[in-house]
């Protein structure tokens, strides 16, 4: 049977072949993807359905007076923690903290992280794997392995203010940044480079005339999807910065790990705070790229 | 890791060609990426292996008072157990689950775009988001333990919240979209002509799978579970927050943490995290290892596509 099938593929056109068989397939997985289909939107809907009560809870109970044993919280629709949480944290510097560190971050890490990529998607030269895995090593360390020596190292020099923070979270994005960057510049045809070296252009004006502006999307990719990882990486921001360098996600952390301290539906007033703004640059960034572009790319497109 | 070089590095430009010697361009280009993590990632790893082996943070003899410490320590030692049976479960459980449900969703589903924006909701909320989200939805009084008592699927309502399980659904909800749509965005560039042919030599389906379909995503399965491995087994916030950081779920990025900045044992703090992230690359290393040896068993090379 196996033979003959084979020897068929082998002796036929392609075209002879292949019509009935595919049709075959098709008609046998309609029948199995009843039950395929089933796991497939049970599984994935029950995950979901709990994500939505989770973000629930955490929205009504910001908005109540209070919740006990019941499905909806008491007195619906008061805003009187979110007053509670604007008189206890300067929320306005939370946020301004927030996107200076996640845009001054991502535009250092852009900065670097271009020429680098560039030479990576251009060049060939020996021990390259070495290079790529040398960039890729911060992504393969858990942030705290190396946070807690450089938070003792870094406030020597630098301090807890803002320009540290920021230069600490460009390490575990920089990874990320090459790695989106890299198959966007090898798209670049290097024809035009070339064509832009014999028309008498040096290297920098063939690199910013030509190939930066073909780059641009790649660009834009990048900066948005690590705008928006930045914004809810935690452990470096909580290590390094000091009280007033704190960013929204750290002073979240701080008010749940101390739970006690203040009212809990005064927390969730502080967490839809923080939801609301990632929401915001979620959406932003979703017209710019695809939903799947937030999980590294294993292979370049 | 060996995957993400794999690919990063193969030759899309090969006329490109420019020999294989490092020109000054090049090196001037790629100076500034080096420094950085030359200064922010491996200056600190060095500068924090000489802290740690220094018995008091002004001492100036090198010895390994602070491994020995850590290791005569039962409660110290048992940390490592502790964060392998948080991490590796939920790891395991993750890639378990990903890989049939990317395999159905390989060719495009309907709804496919509103259910990744939903499922890359948990990544870019971040740790500390989906723990406190825990805190009131799987309380005794939460909407989860309302709706399974409402349909008489449990007696009475279950504990979950401060125990290890807790901290296995915070990592599984943030690790399973992200296992999920790695291992997805790998199956969907198999090309199809190679089940195609699969079927065509008289496989049924699940043959398919097994022999081709599951070989060629092999290693995008390794790295996948990789990457979220790296981020289980550094579980901070929310072992802290949904767990019992004091004993069930003192894992070593806890450990680390308090030794260092709650006991001001900065040498031994620092020792305790670097032993976690070599432990986590010797797992690494290990399923990488394994990986690239079945690798070596298929006919196929896959990555690609082909």
């Amino acid at each position: 049977m196996k033979n003959d099938a084979l020897h068929d593929a082998i002796s036929a056109t392609a075209s002879e072949v292949l019509t009935p068989h595919k049709l075959q397939p098709r008609t046998m997985k309609k029948r199995k993807n009843i039950w395929a289909a089933l796991i497939f939107y049970v599984a994935i809907g029950f995950f979901i359905l709990n994500l939505i009560g989770m973000v629930g809870t955490v929205v009504l109970d910001s908005l109540g007076q209070q919740w006990f044993n019941t499905w909806l919280p008491k007195g619906l629709f008061t805003t009187q923690w979110y007053a509670f949480e604007f008189s206890d944290h300067d929320i306005v510097q939370l946020l301004s903290n927030t996107f200076i560190v996640a845009i001054g971050a991502t535009v250092i890490a852009l900065l670097i992280g271009f020429p680098a990529a560039y030479v990576l998607a251009r060049k060939q030269f020996r021990y390259k794997g070495v290079l790529i895995t040398f960039y890729l090593l911060p992504m393969l360390v858990p942030p705290l392995a190396y946070g807690i020596p450089l938070a003792t190292v870094l406030l020597r020099y630098l301090g807890g203010e803002l320009p540290g923070v920021i230069l600490v979270n460009v390490i575990p994005i920089l990874p990320f940044v090459i790695l989106i960057l890299m198959p966007f510049i090898e798209q670049v045809d290097t024809s035009m480079e070339a064509a832009s070296h014999m028309l008498g252009a040096n290297h920098i004006q063939t690199f910013f005339r030509i190939v930066v502006p073909l780059i641009i999307p790649g660009l834009l990719t990048a900066g948005i999807l690590t705008i928006v990882r930045v914004i809810a990486m935690f452990e470096l921001t909580y290590l390094v910065a000091n009280a007033d360098a704190g960013t929204l996600v750290v002073t979240l952390y701080g008010d749940a790990f101390a739970s006690g301290m203040r009212p809990e539906q005064a927390i969730n007033a502080m967490a839809v705070v923080y939801m609301l703004t990632t929401m915001v640059l979620l959406i932003i960034a979703l017209t710019f790229v695809k939903p799947t572009q937030f999980v590294v790319r294993l292979k370049g497109e | 890791m060996a995957e993400i070089t794999h690919l990063a590095t193969e030759p899309k430009a090969v006329s490109n060609k420019v020999a294989f010697r490092v020109d000054y361009a090049s090196i001037l280009l790629s100076l500034p990426a080096i420094l950085l993590v030359l200064g922010l990632f491996f200056y600190p790893l060095l500068s924090g292996l000489a802290t740690s082996l220094r018995p008091t943070e002004n001492a100036t003899t090198f010895s390994l008072t602070n491994y020995i410490q850590f290791f005569s320590t039962p409660d110290q030692v048992n940390t490592i157990w502790t964060t392998f049976q948080v991490a590796l479960p939920v790891t395991l459980f993750s890639v378990l689950v990903s890989v049939p449900l990317a395999y159905y969703m390989r060719r495009g589903v309907k709804f496919e775009r509103i259910l990744t924006i939903i499922l890359i909701l948990p990544i870019t909320l971040g740790n500390v988001m989906v723990a406190q989200s825990m805190l009131d939805y799987f309380s005794p009084t939460g909407w989860f333990n309302r709706v399974l008592l409402l349909f008489h699927i449990i007696p009475q309502p279950v504990t979950i919240l401060h125990h290890w399980l807790a901290v296995e659904i915070a990592l599984f909800i943030q690790g399973f979209p992200f296992t999920f749509l790695l291992i997805l965005g790998y199956m969907s560039a198999i090309n199809p002509d190679l089940e195609r042919a699969s079927r065509m030599l008289g496989a049924k389906a699940s043959q398919t799978f097994w022999r081709v379909v599951l070989p060629i995503s092999l290693p995008g399965i390794a790295v996948a579970f990789c990457l979220n491995f790296v981020a289980n087994f550094s579980v901070f916030p929310s072992a802290n927050l949904v767990g019992e950081p004091s004993h069930e779920t003192r894992v070593l990025a806890i450990a680390a943490y308090e030794t260092a900045f709650t006991s001001y044992n900065i040498p031994l703090g620092t020792a305790i995290a670097l032993l976690m992230g070599l432990i986590e690359l010797v797992v690494i290393g290990v399923v990488l290892w394994l990986q690239s040896k079945s690798a070596r068993g298929a006919t196929i090379s896959g990555g690609k596509g082909v």
